[in-house]
């Protein structure tokens, strides 16, 4: 092991290559996907020349969200300790929502719209709502057998031709579990058998009947890679490649030329028929559309990446090929190259201290995500787990006194963006949605405590501010239509 | 060899870590778990690996070292109740886990000589203020971290595997084992083939083909070792086949049948615990049980049978058929009823620090504080046998404490010190050393030089 932890070369080649002429594609901004409807005409010429379905550009957002707000009224939290994700505390403040958005946040005196519900926040504390930037409630949701085990299309190393959306259960009990611990919102990835595994889809974490009534609308889509040890073991054990890490990162990158052909080949095609000239559009290819969707700075990648000299590896493709890294997932690893990843401005997810399960997880510290921080990484702690993101609150308590442990001294209004402000960032929707600031949608949580404490429980949960959940009032608790007649009837607190 | 060296280094390089010691720790709020309860501030005193005396008002003897804990907290060393500890060095890699019996034997898979004390995972779990544990097989190699590929981890740990072998022995998964987590101990089992393993419910339909087929098969084990042990020379001779079982398996079972050793039974639904319930009545077993996300639905029936169940107060999801009832307050309705609840964090590496934030968990849904604490102090020791020596600071018990940053539920606290036999533990957990290596400022030359 110790051998393949090139410290001394990775990390001069990675630094070095960090002063290159990068800078000004990472910054590229995220384009939200079009959410009109699939009949809208596309506006480039050519596109009007093929038969419906074969131009994916023309329609973007064949599967459009239809979510809509609950009911709502003008709401003002008075009293609590808010914490707003973008370093500001207000001790006593006032936060009101109206309109489904955050109208004010601020001190105590903080004007409060006549007629608006005021709840007395005194005692408690006001955070936004949280995200879990790396979930896979719905495509692998509970209960857990075969036949809903749907997050792993592990039939061909390159899969981004799947979207994980279509293998949401939006019925997973999870979803009702996550938002009483104050999860508004969700990024659904595939699983991490794949070097390519497939689109990854933002979810409003409201009860619904179909998928597409939770999709956040305007979310862009990720593509869900993988380096490591499971794409390598799931193929290697089937005779194919990838069976070692060369053969991943040639897979990534003989994925990556065929898109930069695609896009080449659908740019010739778009610019002679601009030009009125005679052309032949390629055939449409749901692997490639994705693909080149992220060299054309459409889709965020998401990329599961314990290991640092893996990190270091996939920064040095997305240079060959022109796009830009979103985020790192689980990245046990982070701390050790912060700074590069503060420098590529590519968040880090990881665990409160989940590792050493397998040897790409070895060396995942506790004091990860605040040793990064510390080095001006965006760090973002997720769950990957049913059962952790009831709990993204505690887990990031746990990974700020693992900082605060060795003298970090990281604050509650500092670490409230890991599981807020930073998972909106990765995933393309923190203009939205993410933090307590005027205009942004109302996805406030009030907690009974400071919200990193090990007995903080989500006492009202807001979306776009409407009451989505009140732990204190059964009509504010929604079950899964597969829990009604089961034990325990899908009351869980 | 590298490693022996090291482990002699830091001992010696440890002048806290001398055994005879006298400690006084001043000026803590105690947490006895015992009658004594919350000592608001006051001294414990350590002499000779024991707990010396613990109290208000209480003067450091002569020539003790004095710590003061400046109102910190000191609590009785927690006990991770079920455990890979020692047995599991990386989950992933099967050559370095040792927890389950394989296809040849079952009942008479002994898991105390896997014990390994120098796993890098013994002071990760020291470092969430646990000094001693119990170590208990599993079924299969299946078991976290591999099975979906989605992010490799599982926490429904709780529950075993199941690889097939073959159904008699398959069902029984081994004895237990009970370990202390001092550093530079050679031989950390303290008490080995406490409690024989079973796995029921789904992970014996999975062996065995159905619940009724794997209850038959283990009534049947049952009965043969009970023949076995009237009988031995039958056996000896091999005139007959009379038992599915190897000779190894049924001499493992015959404490069981005498109800000297207790059944470890991890069952989830409430219909197999009450059939459970009932099978220990008919056949005279001890139990202790382990799971029970529906333990609540029949709490009352638990408590008159007096049977102690270990719980994971985060279990609340329907992950499986058998866990549909699963709620966060099972601990709480547990304990309300009169039940003796212990605690548990997941099986494996530093995810036993769930021991102390589960406990934290249970008391964010309604059980109060004192139960939690004792919960995974006091009563994983009694249940387990040896409460006489550990689980609570009283005078005369082994000196296994912890002082802590804080409150020792509590996310935002860590241990300041550990005390294990009146010793002062090294805290060199790997991790702390690797955290250690990175924050360190950059001098120009690369990590592996700091």
């Amino acid at each position: 092991m110790g051998s393949r932890v090139l410290w001394p070369a990775g990390c001069a080649a990675a630094l070095a290559l960090a002063l290159s002429a990068c800078a000004t594609e990472i910054a590229a901004p995220v384009k939200p996907a079009a959410t009109t409807q699939a009949s809208t005409a596309p506006s480039s010429g050519p596109a009007k020349a093929l038969p419906r379905g074969l131009d994916g550009q023309a329609n973007p957002d064949p599967f459009p969200s239809t979510y809509r707000a609950l009911p709502s009224r003008p709401t003002a939290i008075v009293g609590a300790n808010i914490l707003t994700a973008t370093g500001q505390e207000y001790d006593g403040g006032v936060v009101v929502m109206v309109d489904g958005k955050i109208a004010a946040v601020g001190p105590a005196g903080t004007a409060v719209p006549t007629g608006a519900t005021v709840i007395d926040g005194k005692g408690r504390w006001v955070t936004p709502g949280v995200i879990d930037g790396h979930s896979h409630l719905g495509v692998y949701p509970s209960p857990g057998v075969q036949a809903t085990s749907d997050g792993n299309e592990a039939t061909d190393p390159n899969t981004a031709y799947v979207w994980a959306e279509h293998s949401v259960w939006p019925g997973d009990p999870g979803f009702n579990r996550a938002r009483a611990g104050g999860v508004t919102g969700l990024q659904i990835l595939p699983g991490s058998a794949n070097l390519f595994g497939g689109r990854s889809v933002f979810l409003k974490n409201i009860p619904a009947v179909t998928y597409q009534a939770m999709k956040f609308p305007g979310a862009p889509y990720g593509l869900k890679m993988a380096c490591g040890e499971n794409p390598k073991r799931v193929y290697g054990s089937k005779g194919r490649t990838p069976s070692t890490e060369m053969g991943n990162v040639a897979g990534y990158r003989r994925a990556w030329i065929d898109a930069a052909d695609y896009k080449r080949r659908w740019d010739d095609y778009r610019a002679k028929a601009a030009k009125g000239e005679k052309a032949d559009a390629p055939k449409r290819d749901l692997t490639l559309d994705t693909l080149m969707g992220v060299l054309n700075g459409e889709i965020r990648i998401q990329n599961h990446c314990y290991r640092a000299y893996e990190m270091a590896t996939m920064i040095d493709i997305s240079r060959e090929f022109g796009f830009h890294i979103a985020a790192f997932h689980h990245t046990s690893e982070g701390y050790k190259i912060a700074a590069l990843l503060a420098k590529e401005n590519i968040c880090m997810l990881t665990w409160a201290d989940w590792a050493g399960f397998k040897m790409e997880s070895i060396d995942g510290i506790q004091a990860n995500a605040a040793l990064a921080y510390r080095a001006g990484a965006c760090v973002i702690i997720h769950s990957d787990d049913p059962i952790i993101t009831q709990h993204l609150n505690q887990e990031a308590g746990i990974a700020m006194a693992a900082g605060n442990r060795i003298g970090l001294n990281i604050t509650p209004a500092e670490a409230i963006a890991w599981i807020t402000l930073n998972p909106a960032k990765a995933a393309g929707v923190a203009d939205k949605t993410g933090s307590l600031e005027v205009g942004k949608m109302a996805d406030v949580v009030l907690w009974s405590a400071n919200p990193f404490s090990v007995y903080a429980k989500a006492d009202k949960v807001f979306l776009d501010g409407a009451l989505a959940y009140d732990r204190a009032d059964p009509r504010y608790q929604p079950k899964a239509d597969f829990e009604l007649g089961q034990p325990g009837e899908g009351a869980f607190q | 060899m590298s490693r022996s060296l090291l482990i002699s280094l830091l001992l010696s390089s440890a002048p806290l870590a001398v055994s005879a010691e006298t400690i006084a720790i001043t000026n803590a709020k105690i947490e006895t778990v015992a009658a004594a309860g919350e000592i608001a501030s006051g001294t414990v005193v350590i002499k000779d690996g024991k707990i010396a005396a613990v109290g208000a008002g209480i003067a450091a003897p002569a020539g003790a070292r004095v710590i003061d804990a400046k109102g910190q907290v000191v609590s009785p060393g927690l006990i991770a109740a079920s455990t890979s500890l020692g047995v599991d060095e990386v989950n992933g890699v099967s050559s370095t886990r040792d927890e389950s019996a394989g296809s040849e034997i079952g009942a008479a898979f002994d898991i105390s000589y896997g014990v390994n004390p120098n796993s890098t995972v013994i002071p990760i779990a020291r470092e969430h203020g646990i000094t001693r544990a119990i170590v208990t097989p599993i079924g299969g190699r299946g078991f976290g971290g591999d099975q979906d590929e989605d992010g490799d981890i599982d926490v429904s740990t709780l529950k075993a595997g199941g690889e097939a072998k073959s159904a008699g022995a398959g069902l029984f998964e081994g004895q237990a084992a009970m370990i202390r987590l001092a550093s530079g101990d050679l031989d950390p089992v303290f008490k080995s083939r406490v409690a024989q393993v079973v796995d029921l419910g789904e992970a014996s339909q999975r062996v065995a083909g159905s619940r009724g087929a794997a209850i038959t098969l283990f009534k049947e084990a049952l009965d043969d070792a009970r023949r076995y042990q009237k009988n031995k020379a039958v056996f000896d001779r091999g005139a007959d086949i009379p038992s599915k079982l190897t000779r190894a398996d049924l001499e493992a079972l015959i404490p069981v049948v005498e109800g000297k050793t207790p059944l470890l039974v991890r069952v989830h639904r409430a219909s197999d615990i009450h059939m459970v319930l009932r099978l220990a009545r008919e056949e005279h077993l001890k139990l202790i049980l382990e799971g029970c996300e529906e333990g609540w639905m029949i709490a009352s029936e638990l408590a008159s049978a007096g049977v102690p169940v270990m719980i994971d107060p985060e279990a609340d999801l329907p992950e499986s058929f058998e866990t549909l009832g699963a709620r966060l307050d099972n601990a709480t309705r547990l304990q309300a009823a009169g039940v003796t609840i212990v605690i548990q964090g997941a099986r494996s590496y530093n995810n036993v620090r769930q021991v102390r934030l589960n406990a934290g968990t249970a008391v964010g849904n309604g059980l109060s504080y004192q139960a939690a604490l004792a919960a995974v102090t006091i009563n994983p020791a009694k249940v387990w046998g040896f409460a006489d020596r550990a689980g609570s600071i009283e005078v005369g018990k082994d000196a296994d404490l912890v002082l802590w940053s804080g409150d020792p539920l509590e996310t935002s606290t860590w241990p300041v010190a550990v005390f294990i036999g009146g010793k002062q533990q090294p805290q060199d957990a790997r991790i702390l050393k690797l955290r250690d290596r990175y924050a360190k400022p950059a001098d120009g030359y690369p990590p592996p030089y700091h």
